[in-house]
């Protein structure tokens, strides 16, 4: 750099302190809700910051870690985190077939997230506690840490159906969006007739359209659906009010105009002379596409992919009015919370549902943080 | 390629696009101008309660849906209603009577009116932040040291990935009650305040909130930019004796326009929808927004009845919305598209 650039002190300590008070607020609410969660609901909504942190009622509950379970458990979940990224891809790559790697991630990711689960809330604890109670003062608790709220979330309020609700309605917005999506996409992005241009203003329409229009559309159809149908698919015809297959289909909708620009803008950075080269050596366009095409695409797809997830994932309004109770997803479900809230416990319950809620997007953002930011450059900067 | 061959790429998902989204438009619009009530019919009911010597019985005519035999549910009928759902929305009738009594604040009790308001003032109070916040962030990460760009950026993206309801409700656990915020502050200031019990304090939130979700988005994007800008131009103006601001302002800037356009119109489309911070603050006692009185409308009551047609009217409402905040930037592409043609 220049002597001509080269700041001025002052500038970059202002900068960097902006930047710090930046960091602070961006994570303070979504650590302060993590640090409440693991606390009974009077530390929780202590006065003092102090004892939110360390938590005298949780620890007076007998509730607690000690200097040799802080100690451990870090350098517990260092290993656990570093065989992750070490070890885990290897094993993935081993053991998983040919042609299925993408499955084998999800099995491995699966796979890992149980015995993790295991090891860290149903092994340890009774080691550290076996621990704890020959070390003598190193083995007292010094920080209140409870996780009832979060067996009350999963396994008394059922929370684990709502999750898998949740799995189900994204894992098919995501598989269907993007199936549906990279057809169109690519079929837009090697077609500039005026054509393909309306279809693109439409579809940049129809992404700013509120939801709840839609909804208000949709409604009165569902919950008639099955005397609608009556006629053609006779008794067979379903109620789609409720159903998640429906609210897949309605969710890949609502997506469709994002997914295939973003589809579009990646499709046009791959050159268009591959598939020409693949069409001189006479295949037809489809044979171009799934040959020459798939292969070199994927990082656009997992990108919007991301995105698809967020939609499915993130989703409140759609899911709050299309499903009933029984197949309700995890985040109107926590809603619910807010009608019985009454009591302090109910609040933190609340709280660690949000935090487990908040739990996936944290380990997505962690591993996928660089195509995430690919995928929000790649609308704009490249128009 | 060929027309034939574009269709089928593109086929599938202008189906579901036409299913999902152009059908229920249509069905929209359509039900905005009808009604579906249950059949009534009114009934002489005969009730005897005990009492000595001889039961007390008395009639009275009751008015009572009618049930279908076959199916066992009740009868409906649909009626073309005209303007009457948008009036009912709209209430225009006290709308003029609190302008002919100059108490102008009456529109604003009225629950479209009040909507109207809050969503509009959302949007262009966030706007401006939304864009400046993430310029300074940007700029801010583009100065500091190569190692720490990576630990910023994953630190920033955690606001802007947060499922929006989470995310407001993470604020509002900070200052409901006695939260730790709101208890840090009154000991600043010695008084008691309560966040959630007025609608400014709960709006000044909302757009704290959305500022917060939005502005890593913003962020992200000018660093992209940045990382753009020509560096031939920026020395050219350091010679010609332009100080830090006047590079900021007349080279960086409009270099990075292009982008301040679309988050611009980015952030006009998600913000016009805001919903999510309504139901995360809990805020519909004292502060709704259009989407969020469709969504109310389209919840059963207490009777388990939907208020369709109602939801229907104030749905196209919000379009005309839409249609406005579209017009320019559509005009504009256009004119970019007839220009890259010839």
């Amino acid at each position: 750099m220049s002597k001509a650039t080269a700041q001025p002190l002052s500038l970059k300590i202002f900068s960097g302190a902006f930047l710090a008070f930046w960091c602070l607020i961006a994570a303070f609410p979504i650590v302060w809700i993590a640090v409440m969660s693991v606390k009974s609901p009077r530390d929780a909504f202590a006065a003092s910051a102090w004892d939110v942190i360390t938590g005298p009622a949780t620890r007076a509950a007998g509730n607690g870690l000690s200097l040799i379970d802080i100690v451990l458990g870090l350098a517990g979940l260092y290993f656990a985190v570093r065989w992750a990224f070490t070890r885990l891809p290897g094993l993935v790559e081993q053991f998983s077939p040919p042609g299925f790697i993408v499955l084998g991630w999800l099995v491995g990711a699966a796979a890992y997230g149980l015995l993790f689960v295991l090891i860290f809330f149903g092994v340890l604890p009774y080691v550290f506690g076996a621990l704890n109670a020959i070390a003598g003062p190193l083995g007292a608790p010094i920080l209140g840490l409870t996780t009832e709220h979060y067996v009350a979330v999963w396994v008394e309020n059922q929370f684990y159906r709502n999750f898998m609700n949740s799995m189900i309605v994204t894992a098919g917005v995501v598989t269907v969006s993007l199936t549906v999506g990279t057809l169109a996409g690519y079929g837009l992005a090697r077609s500039g007739s005026d054509l393909a241009f309306w279809l693109l203003i439409i579809a940049l329409v129809f992404r700013a359209l509120p939801h709840s229009v839609l909804v208000a559309g949709y409604l009165p159809w569902f919950i008639n659906s099955a005397e609608i149908l009556r006629p053609i698919l006779g008794d067979l015809s379903p109620t789609l009010y409720g159903q998640p297959w429906a609210i897949i289909a309605v969710l890949v909708a609502i997506n469709q105009p994002f997914t295939i620009w973003m589809l579009r803008s990646f499709f046009q950075n791959i050159p268009a002379e591959l598939d020409e080269a693949a069409r001189v050596d006479g295949c037809s366009h489809f044979q171009a596409f799934r040959r020459v095409i798939m292969p070199v695409m994927w990082p656009g797809v997992i990108t919007t992919g991301l995105f698809s997830f967020l939609l499915g994932y993130n989703d409140f309004l759609v899911t709050a009015l299309l499903l009933d109770a029984q197949n309700q997803t995890m985040v109107p479900a926590i809603a619910g919370y807010f009608n019985r809230e009454t009591t302090t416990t109910d609040q933190v319950e609340a709280v660690a549902a949000a935090v487990s809620i908040t739990a996936p997007l944290f380990l997505l953002v962690m591993v996928f943080q660089r195509q995430i930011v690919s995928g929000l450059t790649a609308g704009a900067v490249k128009g | 390629m060929k027309f034939k061959t574009f269709v089928w790429f593109v086929g599938p998902s202008l189906f579901m696009m036409l299913l999902f989204i152009a059908a229920p438009l249509i069905s929209v619009f359509i039900q905005s101008f009808q009604i579906t009530q249950p059949v009534m019919q009114q009934i002489e009911v005969e009730t005897c309660t005990p009492g000595f010597l001889t039961q007390t019985c008395t009639t009275e005519v009751k008015t009572v849906p009618i049930i279908d035999e076959e199916t066992g549910k009740t009868q409906t009928t649909t009626a073309w209603v005209g303007f009457q759902s948008y009036k009912n929305v709209l209430q225009m009738d006290k709308v003029w009577a609190a302008v002919g009594s100059g108490n102008f604040s009456d529109i604003l009790q009225i629950d479209f009116w009040k909507a109207l308001r809050f969503t509009l003032m959302f949007t262009l109070v966030t706007l401006p932040l939304v864009v400046g916040v993430g310029l300074m962030i940007a700029l801010a990460v583009n100065n500091a040291a190569k190692s720490l760009r990576g630990p910023v950026i994953f630190i920033s993206l955690l606001p802007f990935i947060i499922t929006p309801v989470i995310g407001s409700l993470s604020i509002y656990w900070l200052f409901v009650g006695d939260g730790i915020l709101t208890a840090t502050l009154e000991r600043w200031t010695g008084q008691d305040i309560a966040m959630f019990a007025q609608a400014w304090t709960i709006e000044l939130l909302m757009y704290f909130y959305r500022v917060w979700h939005v502005a890593p988005f913003a962020f992200v994007i000018f660093y992209a930019g940045l990382q753009t800008v020509n560096m031939d131009t920026l020395e050219s103006a350091i010679i010609d004796g332009a100080s830090r601001f006047e590079r900021l302002r007349y080279v960086i800037i409009p270099h990075l326009m292009p982008l301040i356009i679309f988050i611009a119109l980015i952030h006009l489309m998600d913000c016009y929808r805001v919903f999510d911070e309504i139901i995360g603050f809990r805020s519909q006692a004292h502060v709704i927004s259009l989407q969020w009185l469709t969504f109310d409308f389209l919840t059963p009551d207490d009777a388990g009845n939907r208020a369709i047609s109602r939801a229907a009217a104030s749905a196209m409402l919000t379009m005309i919305g839409i249609v406005f905040l579209l017009i320019l930037p559509l005009r504009r592409t256009w004119r970019d598209h007839k220009g890259g043609a010839h």
